[in-house]
């Protein structure tokens, strides 16, 4: 058995990752292990900005952004997380800065700041300039300036290891196993404290804006292992990915002020939302997009809509929105300094994920018992702190504010009073048997067929727009997809880089996130953020102002479901008007 | 708002454009064959289609030995670096439509291989981390931001694109000649901090650079500009840094 001992072990080296990496180098012995080289991670694919009430550029409070985030969450955002987000905000943009993180400048060297969806003053009077940007590429620059201090501060990576399981022992976190791609070989880390900051699951979708390396790794391994999953139902559709390819086109360019415009050339948003208009909340934007296609105005008669750009000028796009124009011109061959861009809804973010705590702990059950050892931050947690809709660039705050306070949590608090539990009987079992099976199956299917009947099942039937009978369906879809992958076949049986094994494992994770998803929905009988039903169509607080537990049972497609309560101290939920 | 019903489905089905290559990639089995070797492939692809679609597709549906790396997709992330047509690119930044009929498809040059088109980028990593990539301001930081104009903001806009994905560096016949050369990349991402009037840790970075292994290597040769997918004027930022160690940072 490879073994490796540290304080500290961190799975995942995006923004949350690195950000606990920062809190604890200095003081303990931590590993950072990641399936990728670091500077892979999808927090570089973030465009728009980072929140942060500075008021560089007008008023601006911490308490606005903090009642833009609940808003946005449709309500069902934890206040006690959202009023932490929106304080904390503030001083981890800072650190940031001074860790030499590129923002853009106002005219006083200050950070410059605009608008974003659903960020408002005055609670709800309009739009308000508070994301933090470097052109539009900011989750570019906050990866690379995170990656820079790791190396600044001599953070041990284990690059391009993947993590297949966590252990537990004697009620505490007590490891991570996972497999070196280089030669398949299979390591025990053995810590005192755990951290996940393996992002989301977004390749569970046809269309999607995540990297292929986004597949709930994180989610499905705590899931296996009794971790419930909560409120998984809450996915976002970003409005505008590009047509069929579903590559991010920011929400800076609404910032900035592009239009999206019907097949009649009619900036529809202004009559779902007279104030926001463009830039309400993305689920909101995405059910326009659904409705004017089903009314017929898509363009062409297809599934899709423009963003128009070209009214701002060659020089603004040129300095505001260099990237995402360049995607237009290579994907599509579309050049928006003339022509508007086809875009539609493309599934982009879970707001649902592990249950932690405030200081990033990770929680168990409706009473939010503390799991000692065990924390997560960033897209695979849900703190919850973006309820049932996130608002956008609240990801990177999200990444900064609680993978900073995770970080510092098990440094200050954890670390002091914590011990090694022991490594349980066997510990590298379960993975090597996983590892073991997959690469002797001789015959079956391969893994092809099996992700994409799933990505397109996931699309058609638990999308923008859910009933009843889709949900069903899905579930029924589901069980034969889990069983056709346990027969799974490989072609490759090499010990060197199998990126065949990895992607067949990864292939099972997103199947256990999909599990979760759809069974959450199916049982949430209202609309709520991302959670459209056609079926019942109105919010339901009386019923379903609570958050939903997913327990991993034996039974396929059948976990066991909890409920756990909404924390509300300001603000009372009302219904959402934009 | 008002009732919403379901999206019409199939809408996003693939068009007719469908047509037909030829992918020639050179194969590195280190289990089975010591010796690297080119292996043809046809595939179905539609014009809009990436490169990256293309070799998926392979992977997926014909032979799932071939091994590369890939994670974003959208030229972001920098995982997908490779020798297309004699030329350093990233696959998933390549339309089928701009290829042709026939492709090949190697491993970077200048890399060690590990297999097929995944080469060891820890050497990479190791000459970068070289270069103290990193902010340096011992100063106290205020409470709040470090002010800089927008004016200082530009002079180093162009190198803080850089993804790390090795393209410059695998292109150039310095590394190729010479290892220990510390590089295209390595340079670009000192530049990065040199010209940031944030920093105070320029002359140390010109003093490494300015040794054996360092910018004078550099013969002008332009590949890595003409292989950069995030358009960065690599060529020019050495310059600019062969520039500083001649006659000082401060412009």
């Amino acid at each position: 058995m490879n073994y490796h001992k540290f304080d500290v072990v961190i799975v995942g080296a995006g923004g949350a990752g690195l950000m606990s990496a920062m809190q604890l180098a200095h003081n303990s012995s931590i590993a950072v292990i990641s399936k990728l080289y670091p500077t892979r991670s999808h927090t570089g694919a973030a465009q728009g900005g980072v929140a942060a009430a500075l008021g560089n550029q007008e008023e601006d409070h911490w308490k606005w952004h903090m009642f833009d985030t609940v808003k946005g969450g449709d309500y069902l955002t934890d206040q006690d997380a959202a009023e932490v987000l929106a304080r904390e905000a503030i001083d981890a943009v800072y650190d940031l800065e001074h860790w030499g993180l590129p923002f853009n400048r106002t005219p006083d060297g200050k950070i410059d700041q605009r608008r974003f969806g659903g960020h408002t003053r005055n609670f709800g009077e309009g739009p308000v300039r508070r994301s933090c940007y470097a052109a539009d590429r900011t989750g570019h620059m906050i990866l690379q300036t995170m990656y820079q201090q790791s190396v600044k501060n001599q953070v041990n990576f284990f690059n391009e290891y993947m993590m297949l399981d966590v252990l537990f022992n004697d009620g505490q976190a007590c490891g991570v196993v996972a497999m070196n791609l280089r030669d398949t070989s299979i390591h025990v880390f053995h810590a005192k404290a755990i951290v996940f900051a393996t992002g989301g699951y977004g390749r569970a979708w046809r269309i999607t804006s995540n990297a292929l390396a986004c597949t709930g790794d994180g989610m499905a391994v705590a899931y296996r292992r009794g971790i419930p999953l909560e409120d998984m139902e809450m996915y976002q559709f970003h409005p505008t990915g590009l047509y069929k390819v579903g590559i991010l086109l920011s929400e800076a360019a609404r910032g900035e002020g592009a239009y999206l415009l019907n097949s009649e050339g009619e900036r529809f948003c202004i009559r779902y939302a007279p104030t926001m208009q463009e830039l309400a909340p993305r689920d909101m934007v995405s059910r326009f997009i659904y409705q004017e296609v089903a009314e017929g105005r898509g363009i062409d008669g297809k599934d899709y809509v423009y963003l128009s750009v070209a009214h701002l000028g060659k020089e603004r796009i040129d300095e505001k929105l260099p990237d995402i124009t360049d995607f237009a011109r290579t994907y599509l061959g579309v050049e928006p300094y003339y022509e508007p861009v086809p875009i539609q809804p493309t599934a982009h973010y879970a707001m649902g994920g592990i249950p932690t705590d405030i200081e990033g702990r990770v929680v168990v059950d409706e009473q939010n018992t503390v799991m000692p050892g065990f924390y997560a931050a960033g897209e695979v947690a849900c703190v919850s702190v973006h309820g049932a809709n996130r608002l956008g660039t609240n990801s990177l705050v999200d990444l900064i504010v609680f993978g900073r306070r995770a970080g510092k949590h098990i440094a200050s608090k954890w670390l002091p009073e914590a011990d090694y539990a022991p490594l349980p009987n066997d510990p590298d079992g379960r993975a090597r048997e996983q590892v073991e099976s997959l690469l002797g199956r001789t015959r079956g299917e391969g893994q092809d067929a099996i992700r994409k009947e799933l990505r397109d099942m996931m699309m058609d039937k638990v999308g923008v727009i859910r009933s009843e009978q889709s949900l069903t369906e899905a579930r029924a879809k589901l069980v034969e997809l889990r069983e056709r992958y346990d027969g799974v076949r490989l072609m490759d049986t090499s010990h060197t880089f199998n990126t065949e094994l990895m992607e067949v494992i990864e292939l099972g994770n997103l199947l256990d996130c999909a599990e979760a998803t759809i069974a959450g929905a199916l049982a949430r009988r209202e609309s709520r953020g991302g959670h459209y039903r056609n079926d019942y169509e109105a919010r339901d607080d009386v019923n379903f102002l609570r958050h939903t537990l997913a327990y991993h049972t034996d039974q396929v497609g059948e976990p066991e479901l909890r409920y756990k309560p909404v924390v509300i101290t300001e603000f009372q939920p009302k219904e959402r008007k934009y | 708002m008002a009732t919403v019903t379901a999206a019409p489905r199939g809408a996003t089905q693939t068009g007719s454009d469908l047509r037909t290559v030829q992918v020639r990639i050179k194969r590195f089995q280190p289990d089975t064959n010591d010796q690297p070797y080119w292996q043809e492939f046809t595939v179905q692809v539609e014009g809009k289609d990436r490169l990256l679609d293309a070799l998926n597709k392979i992977k997926w549906q014909q032979d799932g030995t071939l091994t590369f790396r890939r994670s974003c997709a959208h030229g972001v992330c920098g995982s997908d670096a490779m020798r297309v047509n004699g030329r350093n690119r990233l696959a998933c930044k390549l339309l089928m439509q701009d290829l042709g009929a026939r492709i090949t498809v190697e491993p970077m040059l200048g890399f060690p291989i590990i297999r097929d088109l995944v080469v060891d980028m820890d050497p990479f990593f190791a000459k970068y981390e070289k270069v103290k990539p990193y902010l340096i301001n011992d100063e106290p930081a205020p409470h709040t931001e470090r002010l800089q104009s927008p004016e200082q903001r530009a002079r180093f806009d162009e190198t803080t694109k850089c993804i790390l994905c090795g393209a410059c560096t695998g292109s150039c016949p310095s590394v190729w000649a010479n290892s220990e050369w510390v590089g295209p990349a390595s340079i670009v991402n000192a530049h990065r901090f040199i010209f940031d009037s944030r920093d105070r840790g320029a002359a140390d970075r010109l003093n490494i650079l300015s040794d054996r292994t360092g910018v004078w290597r550099c013969r002008t040769i332009f590949n890595c500009s003409e292989a950069c997918p995030r358009g960065i004027h690599v060529t020019e930022a050495i310059e600019e840094v062969k520039r500083a160690i001649m006659y000082g940072s401060e412009e």
